[in-house]
């Protein structure tokens, strides 16, 4: 089946078997490896990227499926190569150690701000309960994103006064 | 915390090298390998947990217009590769010839030109077994109608593996049947895995025209799986070049050599490309190593008001289908015998007995520190037992008899030397954190509450002290298949003065590029961002035993101190010649030689890295470039110790636990990096609330194993996980150069049974002493209700 997806704002076309997922056409067809895979069930969300600004998990959804739709990957987070507040928290609070989580709760976390951008502990806990972290205790993904909320990025209209 | 502003030259916090790359989603992990024309491999997996192979039909398979290969036992039977030596001195099947013996064994590989079209194949592959009695509870694996597993052993009946004592069992008898009071308690430590977020996988390149293999491996020990490699496959060690690139955690579950690896590299072999083959969840969780599986009979003798004199246990160890463990060759139970922990004991002595059973091999693994953690959670589960005779409270009774400050060095009674601690010191700190007393007189408001008939949540305090041995060697006692666990180091100054140092040890996510960049600092005195750490490749790197057991810091990163002091007196005899002094005459300061009285007649790293490089007259001898070489054995192990207080609301009604504080106090000597040091602790934390409530592998009566998912295989999330509470105390080791511990593991090994005895310690009122982890929901109700199941069997 042809499939046109926009990634981080490229769109790309695509021949892809109907059974494809869509962690794997970012993957191994567009050579975007940012985005890992980790369990097959739809529990460890390491393949979390945002489908339309939602984020979703791409080992459980097909390629076909993101057809017609903007998909948004950790690639994509450092707009014009300026890190994002998320990205500089993981950083700033050792949110990260084997990296493997890394760019789903750092998508995860970006969704979130973007909604609420004064989130409380339980708001961030809850929202990155989905996605497992082996190494961190989550204790500092928590302060990564909290950190990424006092440090919001400075707004078009302030960049430009 | 976040890390410093200005980075440090040298210990401290600072942000990490390594995050640079993650972040952005470009780090290169082994599924991320992408070689021209490279294939991909799947394996076919046994669905019987015992089972007899009566034939093995590929044609169709084969038929597939994608597949390239498909490999069986006899295949490699006809290579001499359809079994591999494990690290315990026993053989696996790499690919099952006469029988499977665990559900998940490998039976078939097949080699495609994508990975759907392998995982298609592998449908097509029509296998006829004949299913035999299995042998699932290793309490049942010695009887003697129990079915023998390893008929392939030549002469074996039955499924013992080996006997193994430590201590001294007539004195502990002796100390036994004198005590006045005796307590016993059998519990077991159950199956669980490592589960990183990645699993296992390799990508194999064999060169035909070289005779080079290139092989890219989830592996914590590079240079062991060379070895292995060449004395498995007969290709010379010179010839093969394993690459450990960024690996997405270990915790142990990474250190062997697995069947899948060496089915890529024959299907490498056979097709002339590289092939992939990575592992799904269910197979990582099915066949890789898991750990523990400890059934566990402990007595702990003491005087009545809590003196404690003698510690024994018998332990029956369920090793699975092959002795697989890795641990050093001398110690079949690991280091379990330093069951004595952190106190002063009269007397001890443990028995381990091994077995055989239709399950999956392996048994040390998940960051355990050679089975400390199984020994950990039987002293620190005996000393609450005996509190719970006693009716002491469970701090008083382990201040009554930790080890003091003044007995280190100590020489506990089974042979271990304890470098350094104070203990009573991290004990009242953590109790200072928690604030013990106020949390026991709510406690005792909640319980009165209980008593008047409210059965609201009841709340419990559990301790955990614990003692580790991490860091082998030294190489005299200890080796894996005969490699002596010493370590390697290699520092390069160039002329500008940045440095490279390489490493036998990598990173799973420890930080290695950081840490160790910061000890060559500390002692070269140049900023870190000038020296770059390579490690993870066995061509650029020398030779070492790899990451696991907490010894990166002990052992490599005393190598790293080691050279970087050897490449500091060279620089000494380059600045004399440079200054035209003596090198006696000259006294050190962070980065620079000067003529001692007179410090403006100095040098630093970098004048005399570029003049060890030009045509400057050294002293005869002395041979020009800044750099260095290294090999590294551990005098001892360095013994890290905690003391961990865990915070538990239980509901009885339903069972539900919820861990509402969690206070941890490590000792793990000079911390290099506090930053990286307390990450590794969080990490531990969390995985022992998975343990102590969540985590377990069962198997049903025919060896079906009912955690091979994520969704059955409960791992902690950040609701599960409170905000970590660390406090630290720093005992430095006297032996190890910069004074450091290890501390990977520590948590992992420390905290399961400080919430297992708050679990236990809330359910106080029910009269309940102990049940066995995970304290699930339904196992925390039967145990209120006094109707305890085994929770590593699915039916009783």
């Amino acid at each position: 089946m042809q499939i046109t997806v926009t990634v981080n704002g490229q769109s790309y076309t695509r021949d892809v078997e109907p059974r494809l997922l869509l962690v794997h056409f970012l993957r191994d067809d567009l050579g975007l490896t940012g985005t890992h895979w980790g369990c097959d069930t739809s529990n460890c969300g390491t393949c979390v990227v945002r489908m339309d600004g939602v984020p979703v998990k791409s080992c459980t959804v097909l390629a076909v499926m993101a057809d017609g739709h903007e998909v948004g990957t950790v690639e994509g987070m450092a707009a014009g190569g300026e890190l994002d507040p998320v990205q500089q928290g993981f950083v700033q609070c050792h949110g990260l150690q084997c990296g493997f989580c890394t760019p789903g709760m750092m998508l995860t976390a970006r969704a979130l701000l973007d909604s609420n951008p004064a989130p409380s502990e339980m708001d961030i806990r809850e929202a990155i309960s989905g996605q497992i972290c082996r190494c961190t205790g989550y204790e500092n993904i928590v302060r990564a994103v909290q950190w990424a909320a006092e440090h919001p990025a400075p707004t078009e209209a302030e960049v430009s006064a | 915390m976040t890390a410093t502003e200005v980075p440090p030259v040298g210990f401290g916090r600072m942000i990490r090298k390594e995050d640079a790359r993650f972040i952005r989603g470009e780090g290169h992990y082994v599924d991320d390998v992408q070689l021209p024309g490279m294939l991909h491999g799947a394996i076919l997996r046994s669905p019987f947990a015992h089972a007899r192979i009566v034939s093995i039909d590929t044609s169709a398979a084969e038929a597939h217009p994608k597949v390239r290969a498909v490999i069986t036992g006899a295949t490699l039977a006809g290579l001499n590769l359809a079994w591999m030596p494990t690290l315990s001195n026993d053989v696996q099947a790499v690919l099952a010839t006469d029988k499977v013996r665990f559900q998940g064994q490998e039976v078939a590989f097949v080699v495609a030109e994508d990975r759907y079209a392998a995982r298609d194949a592998l449908e097509l592959i029509d296998v006829d077994y004949d299913p035999l009695p299995a042998v699932i509870d290793a309490r049942r694996a010695l009887d003697p109608d129990a079915p023998t597993i390893r008929d392939d052993l030549e002469g074996k009946t039955g499924n013992h593996i080996f006997d193994w004592e430590s201590g001294d069992r007539a004195r502990t008898e002796e100390v036994f049947n004198s005590a006045e009071v005796v307590v016993a308690q059998d519990m077991l430590y159950p199956r669980v895995h490592p589960a990183p977020m990645e699993t296992c996988g390799t990508v194999a390149d064999f060169d035909k025209t070289t005779g080079k293999l290139t092989v890219w491996s989830t592996t914590q020990a590079p240079h062991a799986h060379r070895t292995l490699y060449a004395l498995v496959a007969g290709i010379p060690e010179h010839k093969i070049r394993i690459i450990s690139p960024d690996i997405g955690g270990g915790f142990g579950n990474k250190v062997g050599i697995y069947p899948g690896y060496v089915c890529a590299v024959v299907g490498s072999i056979v097709t002339g490309k590289a092939v992939k083959w990575v592992e799904d969840r269910s197979e990582n969780l099915m066949s890789t190593s898991f750990a523990r599986d400890y059934h566990m009979h402990g007595e702990i003798a003491s005087t009545k008001d809590g003196k404690i004199v003698g510690l024994r246990v018998k332990v029956l160890a369920d090793h699975g289908a092959f002795n697989g463990t890795a641990q050093p060759t001398k110690f079949p139970a690991g280091f379990f015998h330093i069951f004595t922990g952190s106190y002063d004991l009269q007397a001890a002595h443990c028995e381990v007995t091994g077995v055989y059973t239709n399950k999956c091999p392996g048994g040390v693994a998940y960051a355990c520190s050679f089975r400390v953690t199984e020994a950990a959670y039987l002293v620190e589960r005996m000393v609450d037992v005996l509190a719970y005779e006693l009716k002491m409270d469970p701090a008083e009774l382990r201040m009554k008899n930790l080890l003091r400050a003044e007995q280190f060095p100590y020489t506990s009674p089974t042979g271990w030397e304890y470098d350094s601690g104070d203990y009573p010191r991290a004990m009242r700190l953590a109790m200072e954190l928690a604030g013990y007393d106020e949390l026991r007189r709510e406690q005792a408001a909640l319980r009165r509450r209980w008593e008047a008939g409210d059965r609201g949540e009841l709340m419990g305090i559990g301790i955990s002290f614990f003692t580790e041995g991490v860091g082998a060697g030294p190489r005299k006692h200890m080796d894996i298949l005969g490699l002596g666990m010493a370590d390697g180091a290699e520092l390069r100054v160039h002329p500008t003065g940045k440095a490279v140092l390489r490493i036998s040890v990598q990173t799973q996510g420890q930080g290695h590029e950081t840490t160790f960049a910061q000890i060559v600092a500390e002692e070269l005195g140049i900023p870190v961002a000038d020296i770059d750490v390579v490690h993870g490749d066995t061509d650029q790197t020398p030779f070492g035993l790899g990451t696991y057991g907490s010894r990166s810091t002990p052992v490599s990163g005393a190598a790293a101190a080691i050279v970087t002091r050897k490449v500091r007196d060279r620089a000494r005899i380059v600045a004399a010649a440079m200054l035209e002094a003596s090198p006696d005459d000259l006294q050190w300061e962070k980065g620079r030689w000067f003529v001692a009285g007179d410090p403006e007649q100095g040098r630093t790293i970098q004048e005399i890295a570029l003049a060890a490089h030009s045509s400057l007259e050294l002293p005869e001898g002395v041979e020009g470039h800044l750099d260095a070489t290294t090999v590294y054995n551990p005098p001892n192990l360095t013994y890290p110790f905690g003391a961990y207080i865990c915070v538990v609301d239980v509901d009885p009604g339903t069972g539900q636990v919820k861990v509402r504080r969690f206070i941890a106090v490590d000792d793990c000597g000079v911390r290099i990096n506090p930053m990286i040091v307390e990450g590794q602790i969080h990490g531990g934390l969390a995985d022992g609330i998975g343990m102590a409530l969540m985590e377990v592998m069962a198997f049903d009566e025919e060896g079906n194993h009912l955690g091979a998912s994520f969704m059955d295989y409960l791992l902690p999330t950040a609701v599960e996980c409170p905000s970590w509470e660390l406090g630290a105390t720093v005992t430095p080791s006297p032996h190890h150069p910069l004074g450091a511990k290890g501390v990977g593991e520590s948590a992992t090994v420390g905290s399961p049974a400080a919430v297992v005895n708050a679990v236990l310690d809330a359910l106080r009122p029910y009269n309940v002493r102990h049940a066995d982890m995970p304290l699930t929901p339904a196992a925390v109700w039967r145990a209120i209700q006094g109707n305890q199941f085994r929770t590593d069997m699915a039916i009783q």
